[in-house]
């Protein structure tokens, strides 16, 4: 039995899902950027299999900027997280309302 | 069995066993740590394809650095588990069924979709390398690594200038 390529991209499917429930369902304003982290890394696993089953290296390049990105995305999105919590002391997203008057 | 089929599956099922670990925590360290053991996971994945640069650089960046962020932070601001919800959040329930809708439409895509080439994954260990990847960024791509550095600079400055605090 061989590993086939559609168990990489079946297995970054379940995880991106698992990633997008836990955007949907989570309050905690630190967890949701974890389930982004996670979106990002279930597709970054896809651009891997796909770049390593053609044998081309753009894919992968493509991964290493991906994480560059998603580096840059959590040191703002924390930075922002940091500065609710002072204002509201909580980061339950059903509480920070700063867009409604 | 065989070890390639043996290592995927055992990488794959402790893979998603911390994302949904991390999804039913209670308190957000537990969901950090979790999360940590699922990026190690995919860490070992991209060393079964063989992708060795990209998987060193996920553990050095994404366990290493990012996580240690996150951990920083909840730490910081000494979060504690969020209170139990009494009554059921319709709006939970929606997203519950969205996110189902999701999984199964991707699996029907991969399932039935486009021609993929079906052959074994790991047949090209110089791909992956350390070295056709960075021949590659430092000549075709360098304005690109460039741009990313711009990015992390601005992102670092902007980061500091949004937790500082204000005197007002």
């Amino acid at each position: 039995m061989e590993v086939a390529l559609n168990w990489y991209l079946g297995l970054s499917a379940i995880l991106f899902s698992i990633g997008t429930l836990g955007v949907l369902l989570k309050r905690n304003a630190i967890v949701l950027l974890m389930s982004v982290e996670l979106m990002l890394n279930a597709v970054n696993l896809t651009l891997v299999a796909l770049s390593q089953s053609m044998g081309d290296a753009d894919g992968q390049l493509l991964v290493f900027f991906t994480i560059a990105v998603a580096a840059a995305e959590a040191a703002v999105g924390l930075a922002i997280v940091i500065a609710i919590f002072r204002r509201k002391l909580t980061v339950d997203i059903t509480e920070i309302n700063l867009f409604k008057f | 069995m065989a070890a390639a089929p043996f290592m995927f599956f055992l990488l794959a099922t402790v893979s998603v066993v911390a994302a949904i670990g991390m999804l039913v925590a209670r308190s957000p360290v537990y969901s950090a740590l979790w999360l940590v053991l699922n990026l190690f996971c995919v860490a070992g994945l991209y060393l079964t394809m063989n992708a060795t640069f990209i998987g060193v650089i996920q553990i050095l960046v994404y366990a290493g650095a990012i996580m240690v962020l996150f951990l920083f932070v909840i730490m910081l601001l000494n979060l504690d588990a969020l209170p139990q919800l009494e009554e059921i959040d319709w709006g939970m329930v929606a997203g519950f069924v969205l996110g189902v809708v999701v999984l199964s439409q991707l699996l029907y895509v991969i399932a039935s979709g486009f021609d993929l080439p079906m052959e074994a994954m790991g047949a090209s260990a110089e791909t992956g390398s350390a070295e056709s990847l960075g021949i590659a960024l430092y000549t075709r791509y360098a304005l690109h690594v460039e741009v990313a550095a711009v990015l992390l600079l601005a992102a670092t400055v902007g980061a500091v200038m949004l937790a500082q605090k204000r005197f007002e």
